[in-house]
């Protein structure tokens, strides 16, 4: 292997936060125009590794090299200098400005006088968009774009100032399934071009899809480095989670829900602004209804309106045959309703407060004594709720922020699931989680059915849904399109095509 | 949860050793408090000839330092919620003549209902035009600043109303319980009343969650905006209770009483360690904030300051706070 091909390596990385030991020994390296995939379960590090070769944080020991040399990072001025680029997950774009302005930004181009030349931030915005072959207006004002969009002026951002390296963590979390494969067929021409690319991802397919290289972490360390061609898929999984992992993913037939039952939940001619058309169904105890559909069909949106955020302009909600009302979460979760929503950060945490206070927050009744909060009870509930959760967090009164991306989306379902819901909604629990972690949570939506809840998963992955769903209901426009069993399913390939409406 | 043993077995053991505690321990949480002890130190040795240690000074202090203690206790919360309220100090004025003219016209009751009625209705206005218009508090809240000390001056025609009530006067501000100040029990109970609320009951947590991350209160079934109508309401009503001493203490209403308080009450809180942006608050902190504040005052008047010297000191001493407190 010749050292000379990597453009970045790092040596013996070590970190740790407070103590806390989260990077141990960690070697890492990149060739030009590789796509290498970084893989591990969720807190094993990869993004804490990123974060150093990216300037955000300092190793407290170890090297980097970049083309070779030494190279001391302390900033993220300096990863950019050595050609590192990122393609953050939480955008770092200003919405009110345009594209080109944005891509622009901090090294605009400065015209006589010394003003900025705005015409020729729009040409160098053009340039970028041509060699990349996407085609994005620059002077368009990027709070009007969707994230796709953002994703593409992000690239372009770190591409204009002449990135070597670019660092992708879960870019496809918020893309629609069509973007997805917009921007891998991207990622191919920027290899072409010589660009390497770091590729963090928890879904599997895309790994297989992108990556020449794989390197796994676990729990700080470093596993192992090989070519994708040297490693089955249940080596890959094994890495990361540490221990075999039986076919979760497969569907596995419950007892039918008998048609006599009543409905725990039914839904009559539910309209809820221009996403929410017309959608009537019936949801039965023990029953796993999911829901399907483009991004924009109106899965979130329905979601919303039966949580009461949105607000509904007509039709009718009844819960055990009773109609209610659902103006307001608060008469929601009366009712017995529960929604985990699909932005954990910006819906499901408040991410400066402990992990302890965002898990009582919706429990605040149980673990009052005499009209004040009861410590002592605090503390017994939300440690029965990390322990039962298996959320991994080194201290329940430090932020939440602290905790890496899947143990905060455990902590937003174990605070919802310490309500003891009827009806729980979650829209796409998933997201950001580790296949081990996944298989788990599958495991607990299965066992809360079983247990006569009635559940409703949206989710954009066609194998996690098929592997719950006892029902897919398929959205299209804000209206029911098909309303499918899930023994009418043969395979991924027809729901797509369901989906796509065909 | 039949597989969460083994999963739980996953998780690394942390062992917290005390030489880590130490290192965690943020003493940036306790400048307020370490600032307090300095300045105080400072002052002590400085003016210690001037009769700064005297008991009559250091209560003269907490006396000076009432008003601003209680309308910052309303403010931890504005703040703490992520909005702001700027008509306190004109609330305190009003408040105060309202209570001035009931008092003479109709009794002691009336009077004290006159001055609440103040805080009530301006809060709730405050309240309602936040929550249920959606427009910022800091708007809201300057032009009720312009409008209430307005008010209070238009309905007196700028006269100050004198108080002759003297159970009322006794009771707000110039009496003594015991051997204490009337003005420094006032405090204290706002004090002990408004943390316990802050951090021990379910208002006070949905309160610091809707400062925190309003969109995740608001999924989490809290009504965001009854939490900031409720805080714009407290604020104006602990500042309506506010003017009542200012009426107590200086036996009489005026319009200016208060004039500028908003402005203390806020670097009061903000010294104290709670968040501009929201999301955290500490009323103990706020406390000494104004103590800290009241400290200075004081010393800067012994060391025989002029007015405008005493200002640029008090804005150094404030900035430097802030800038020691502020996280990484
Ligand atoms: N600033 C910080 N302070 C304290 N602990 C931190 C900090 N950042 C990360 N950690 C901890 O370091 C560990 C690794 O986190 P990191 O975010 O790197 O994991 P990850 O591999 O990216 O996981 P995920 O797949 O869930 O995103 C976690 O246990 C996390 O709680
Ligand atoms: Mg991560």
């Amino acid at each position: 292997m010749n050292t000379a091909d990597n453009v970045v390596q790092m040596r013996s990385i070590f970190k740790s936060f407070n103590g806390v030991s989260v990077l141990k020994d960690v070697g890492f390296d990149v060739r030009k125009g590789e796509v290498h995939a970084l893989a591990g379960g969720n807190g094993a590090g990869k993004s804490t590794l990123m974060k150093i070769l990216q300037g955000v944080y300092q190793a407290d020991a170890g090297e980097i090299l970049i083309g070779g040399k030494q190279a001391s990072i302390t900033s993220i001025h300096d990863a950019k200098a050595a050609g590192i680029g990122m393609v953050f997950q939480e955008f770092s774009l200003v919405p009110s400005l345009t594209v080109a302005q944005n891509i622009c930004l901090a090294a605009e181009p400065l015209g006589r006088g010394g003003l900025i030349d705005d015409r020729a931030a729009v040409r160098r915005a053009t340039e970028v968009f041509a060699e990349m072959e996407v085609d994005v207006d620059p002077s368009a004002e990027v709070s009007r774009l969707g994230t796709a969009y953002w994703q593409l002026t992000e690239i372009a951002k770190a591409l204009s100032q002449n990135a070597q390296v670019l660092i992708m963590d879960e870019p496809t979390a918020s893309l629609a399934r069509h973007e997805c494969e917009a921007l891998f067929e991207l990622i191919d021409r920027l290899k072409r071009r010589g660009i390497s690319i770091i590729y963090i991802s928890h879904r599997m397919d895309e790994v297989y899809r992108l990556a020449d290289r794989i390197t796994i972490l676990r729990d700080g360390q470093h596993l192992l480095t090989k070519a994708l061609s040297d490693v089955t898929p249940e080596q890959i999984v094994e890495g990361i989670v540490g221990k075999k992992v039986e076919g979760d993913l497969s569907y596995r037939a419950r007892n039918e829900v008998s048609h006599e039952v009543e409905p725990l939940l039914e839904v009559r001619g539910l309209n809820a602004g221009p996403r929410v058309r017309n959608v009537s169904f019936a949801l039965r105890p023990g029953e796993i209804l999911g829901l399907a559909g483009l991004m924009g069909s109106g899965r979130t949106e329905l979601a919303r309106a039966l949580f009461g955020i949105d607000k509904l302009d007509s039709g009718q909600v009844l819960i055990r045959g009773k109609a209610v009302s659902l103006s307001s979460p608060q008469q929601a979760i009366n009712a017995g309703v529960a929604l985990i929503p699909e932005d954990r950060r910006a819906q499901g945490l408040v991410l400066e407060h402990s992990v302890q206070d965002n898990l009582l927050l919706p429990l605040l009744g149980q673990i009052r004594r005499g009209g004040l909060l009861d410590g002592s009870k605090a503390k017994a509930l939300s440690t029965s709720l990390i322990k039962r959760f298996a959320v991994k967090v080194a201290h329940p009164h430090r932020p939440v922020r602290l905790l890496s991306g899947g143990n905060q989306q455990k902590v937003v379902i174990a605070k919802w699931l310490g309500t003891d819901p009827d009806i729980l909604i979650l829209d796409e629990p998933t997201a950001g989680v580790d296949i081990g972690t996944k298989s788990e949570i599958l495991d607990m939506i299965r066992e809360l059915a079983s247990a006569g809840k009635a559940v409703i998963v949206i989710s954009s992955e066609y194998p996690e849904l098929l592997a719950v769903s006892d029902r897919v209901l398929v959205l299209k426009d804000g209206s029911i399109i098909r309303d499918i069993p899930r023994s009418g399913i043969a395979d991924e390939e027809y729901l797509q095509l369901a989906v796509q409406g065909v | 949860m039949s597989k969460t043993n083994t999963i739980a077995s996953r998780d690394t053991g942390v062992s917290r050793t005390l030489g880590t505690i130490l290192k965690e321990l943020d003493w940036r949480r306790y400048v307020i408090y370490i600032g307090f002890v300095v300045v105080f130190l400072f002052f002590a040795v400085l003016l210690r000839d001037q009769g700064f240690l005297s008991p009559n000074n250091l209560l003269n202090i907490f006396r000076q330092t009432a008003t601003i203690t209680v309308i910052a206790v309303g403010m931890t919360y504005v703040i703490a919620c992520a909005e702001i309220d700027l008509s306190v100090g004109s609330v305190a004025g009003l408040s105060s003549v309202c209570t001035a003219m009931a008092l003479s016209q109709w009794g002691l009751v009336p009077g004290i209902l006159a001055g609440l009625a103040v805080g009530l209705v301006v809060g709730s206005i405050n309240g309602a035009l936040v929550s249920l218009l959606g427009i910022p508090s800091f708007l809201v809240t300057l032009g009720m600043l312009g409008i209430a000390v307005g008010v209070a001056q238009w309905i007196t025609a700028s006269a100050p109303q004198p108080i002759l009530n003297d159970t009322f006067n006794t009771l707000f501000g110039s009496g003594n319980f015991g051997p204490i100040p009337g003005l420094v029990v006032w405090s204290a109970i706002f004090v002990a009343i408004g943390a316990v609320v802050l951090n021990r009951t379910r208002f006070g947590r949905q309160v610091l969650a809707t400062g925190g991350n309003r969109n995740a209160a608001d999924f989490t079934g809290i009504n965001t905006k009854r939490i900031k109508f409720q805080v714009l309401l407290i604020s104006g009503m602990v500042a309506s209770v506010a003017g009542m001493l200012y009426a107590g203490r200086l036996q009489s209403g005026r319009f200016q009483w208060g004039a500028g308080d908003e402005l203390s009450a806020i670097a009061a809180v903000i010294l104290g360690g709670t968040s501009l942006f929201g999301g955290f608050g500490s009323i103990v902190g706020t406390l000494f904030g104004a103590l800290l504040i009241g400290l200075i005052n004081n010393g800067l008047i012994l060391a025989g300051l002029d007015s405008s010297q005493q200002q640029v000191v008090r804005g150094v001493i404030i900035i430097l706070a802030v800038a020691l407190a502020r996280k990484k």
